[in-house]
């Protein structure tokens, strides 16, 4: 029924300097519904709640909330409008208490002060109605993740929020504390309160959500109420893959691999690695020469797994063993004196050092290595350093008006590549890739997948992790499927397929048992 | 909105065209300040063109530029240290303490007094660094610590007293002149040139502005991070020591109270004005010389024109953010 709209976003654009962020999204959601909004990185998604939240300004379209047009012009202006947003990090103030918290820049007062009493009693009426109950007078920062959430949503619903945004609410929350937010969710729903949903978990938006409103690409690809679609189809959607037609296209830079080359020796091993709340079980196996794909939706435990297996987090159980002996690393620095490189996803935050030249981001790793001897140890070698450069800059084509010029100033397809060749110059034997591909233009694209493939050719055992399927599909000998930090599945060569891939993403096997028909 | 603005700049020029790495006034901006300073000077003040104040404002800038070039270090870390001043302090009053001690023969004294208090703010700067990279303190937070204590653990072990003494073969290093040179300008100049070429040169050199451009890439790409932040820290004590130890043979008295203090403003303006980069990751060692050369000319110059102090103090901060400013990178 229409008049049970409460809010319909319609043909919302918005650019940023350089970047279509949305191009004629759009958004319904009906009131007393939790409707769970989906996509990939950089789909759009929080770029529409922005717009929504007043937190940014449309460049066009339209918004209607509860019957009227609107155009919030600040977070604050939203929340007085009805709309609350509740953070994947606690947007609270950790030093003050519950209460304060609660009724922050809308105290209630008696005689122009503070009425603490009455703050204190309302703060714990509020709490109550979630089966929460904690003295309120209490520093926030005193109590767990979850009670900090409930908080921030016993303040939306004090403020009268019509629309309570969530923005990966679960992200932080053991499975106890998913249940009481599930609980909170689901009163809020009864009372009228609309609830926009965003996660990564399959199973929760299947276990709490009405609709699903899918983005991809800036743009909404699908809406529809969520018992209408099954999760393949949902991931489907997401990763911009049509179920009918799932034939691999080869657009990629990896050729249709004629002889495995790889040999029978084991590289890499990792039993069941845990690590805390991101990763609960995690096995893999890579050999020499073999590149081993890791597929999995955002927040599978994709890039913990890197990171563990690289030194940079530390296990909390488990088991790596590198070339038949057991390895602790305890830094990254272990790590790569046992051979192993990763290339992070966050190439900007992680990967670059922007105002260092492209002389120094490439060989940053390679720097003991390029010591002269004996007692001018701990000097540049600058003439094999320039030899060095120069030769990875000609074979991996990096277009840099030269070796003095700052990383920053590249293009992204290019710093890659000088983060590729700071690894390669190193000689690794085992090369963590996470996301090699992401950001870069199409040419450098398949440049550097071909680049992949050559070097797991010459010997180099390689563990690529990537959101594109295809990358999957087409490059990997074998794929290793990660779903809610754990390893569901291992598919070798013959069984690696989109759709296979898509399957244990989206329930942990491979079995078809749903009622879909798949084109071999 | 700006932020967002800003970085979205950055993202386009990334793809589109390569930007001009420094404007005029980033490169040349500190150098031209000096050449007005000295061409003003030229014009207006008498006795400016000579030997003696040439070495005059050597002599008084020696112990800047030298706990500056530490500083500089630091600064290009990402970090800060404001306890130098405090060091000075202690160095100062350990070294009296030692070469004046009467069971101890005076070459060995004097070579004790050059050698131990350098050594204990060594140490201090160690510790400065062991704070900021064992506990995760925040520099500002863990120098802070030593600026405060430090200049207590001076009064203490001297009660607080002005030591006076009169000791040529210690004196040497702040009064000595060989071949005519002062020897504290001597000594300035070799640091500068030595930190400058350690940070061309070296891997050490490379590994502190990895670290202050890009921590977490710098630790993911092996640099050992703690090391090299508690290296810094410790060159830094090092090189206030012998400041220190500079400054009280000027003297030929050491006092705790007034030992170094406010040498952590002066080096942190002589590093700003000289154009490293206070976020991190950028250095200019060669800049810092120019930028404490400027604070000094100042000072000396407003001395010289009989500006009451209260004002030179105006002048110089005025002069000081037109400096900055002029270096301050551009963003749009």
């Amino acid at each position: 029924m229409r008049s049970d709209l409460l809010l319909e976003m319609q043909n919302i654009t918005k650019t940023f300097p350089g970047v279509r962020a949305l191009t004629n999204a759009s958004l319904q959601v009906q009131t007393g519904e939790i409707h769970a909004l989906i996509g990939q990185n950089g789909a759009g998604k929080s770029t529409l709640i922005k717009i929504l939240t007043g937190a940014y300004r449309r460049d066009s379209g339209s918004v209607r909330f509860a019957g009227t047009n609107i155009d919030f012009r600040s977070p604050q202006a939203a929340q007085n409008g009805g709309v609350s947003t509740i953070y994947q990090e606690v947007n609270l103030v950790p030093f003050r208490s519950v209460a304060e918290n609660i009724f922050m820049g809308r105290e209630p007062k008696k005689f122009g002060f503070i009425d603490w009493k009455g703050m204190n009693s309302q703060a714990q009426a509020l709490l109550e109605r979630f089966k929460v109950e904690i003295d309120v007078t209490q520093p926030l920062n005193t109590f767990n993740i979850a009670i900090q959430q409930m908080t921030a949503i016993a303040r939306a619903v004090s403020v009268q929020a019509k629309l309570v945004v969530m923005d990966e609410p679960t992200s932080s929350l053991d499975e106890a504390e998913v249940q009481v937010l599930f609980d909170v969710m689901r009163k809020l729903k009864a009372s009228g309160v609309s609830i926009i949903f965003v996660s990564h978990r399959l199973d929760e938006l299947y276990a709490i959500c009405d609709a699903v409103t899918i983005m991809r690409d800036g743009q909404t690809v699908h809406a529809c109420p969520m018992k209408d679609i099954s999760k393949l189809e949902l991931v489907a959607k997401m990763l911009n893959r049509d179920l009918n037609d799932l034939q691999s296209s080869g657009r990629t830079g990896f050729k249709q691999s004629q002889s495995q080359n790889q040999s029978a020796t084991l590289r890499l091993s990792a039993k069941n690695l845990q690590q805390g709340r991101a990763l609960r079980g995690v096995n893999l196996e890579i050999k020499v020469g073999e590149i081993v794909g890791l597929a999995g939706l955002l927040g599978s435990g994709r890039t913990e797994t890197a990171r563990v297996l690289f030194g940079a987090d530390q296990l909390s159980s488990g088991e790596i063993i590198l070339n038949g002996q057991v390895q602790q690393f305890r830094n990254p620095l272990d790590a790569i004196k046992a051979g192993i490189g990763l290339c992070c996803e966050d190439r900007k935050q992680e990967g670059i050092i922007p105002y260092l030249s492209v002389r120094e981001n490439l060989t940053l790793a390679l720097l003991p290595q390029l010591t002269r001897a004996g007692l001018l140890r701990g000097i540049v070698n600058s003439a094999k350093q320039a030899e060095i450069v120069q030769q990875f800059i000609e074979r991996l084509g990096i277009k840099t008006a030269g070796p003095d010029q700052p990383v920053r100033e590249l293009s992204g397809g290019n710093q890659q590549k000088v983060l590729l060749a700071r690894w390669m110059c190193m000689n690794p034997q085992l090369l963590i890739l996470d996301e090699p591909t992401r950001g870069v233009d199409v040419g450098a694209k398949i440049e550097i997948q071909s680049l992949i493939q050559e070097l797991a050719q010459n010997g180099l055992s390689v563990l690529m992790i990537s959101s594109e399927i295809e990358e999957l599909s087409e490059g990997s000998d074998r794929v290793i499927v990660l779903r809610d930090k754990k390893s569901v599945i291992t598919l070798e060569k013959h069984a690696i397929s989109q759709e296979s891939m898509m399957h244990a993403m989206a329930h942990g096997t491979t079995t078809h048992e749903v009622g879909f028909e798949y084109q071999s | 909105m700006r932020w967002v603005l800003n970085t979205n700049l950055e993202l386009k020029t990334f793809s589109k065209k390569v930007v001009a790495r420094e404007s005029f006034g980033q490169r040349y901006g500190a150098m031209l300040a000096l050449l007005v300073l000295i061409i003003f000077n030229m014009i207006t003040t008498r006795y400016f063109m000579n030997v003696q104040t040439l070495y005059v404002n050597f002599t008084q800038v020696a112990t800047i530029v030298i706990v500056a070039t530490g500083m500089t270090l630091v600064i290009a870390t990402g970090g800060i240290d404001l306890s130098v001043g405090s060091l000075m302090a202690i160095s100062g009053a350990l070294a009296p303490m030692i070469f004046l001690h009467p069971s101890l023969p005076p070459a060995v004294g004097v070579g004790l007094a050059f050698v131990v208090p350098i050594l204990v703010a060594g140490l201090f700067g160690m510790s400065n660094g062991f704070l900021i990279t064992r506990y995760g303190i925040q520099p500002i937070i863990a120098t802070l610590i030593l600026f405060i204590a430090g200049r207590g653990i001076a009064q203490v072990v001297t009660n607080g007293d002005l030591q006076t003494f009169s000791n040529e073969a210690f004196q040497f290093i702040g009064r000595g002149r060989p071949l005519g040179f002062p020897v504290q300008v001597v000594l300035m100049f070799v640091l500068v040139a030595l930190i400058a070429w350690v940070m061309r040169a070296t891997i050490f050199g490379r590994y502190i502005l990895a670290i202050g451009g890009n921590e977490a890439a710098a630790k993911l790409a092996g640099v050992p991070v703690a090391r090299v932040k508690l290296a810094v820290y410790a060159i830094s004590g090092l090189l206030s020591g012998l400041a220190g130890l500079i400054v009280i043979a000027i003297n030929a008295a050491s006092d705790a109270n007034q030992g170094g203090l406010n040498m952590e403003l002066d080096a942190i303006a002589a590093v700003a004005v000289g154009g490293t980069a206070l976020t991190g990751g950028k250095v200019n060692v060669l800049g810092t010389l120019i930028g404490a050369l400027i604070i000094q000319l100042i000072r000396y110059t407003l001395l010289a024109k009989g500006v009451p102090d209260a004002v030179a103090l105006i002048v110089k901060a005025a002069i000081i953010i037109v400096a900055v400013y002029s270096q301050r990178t551009k963003q749009s």
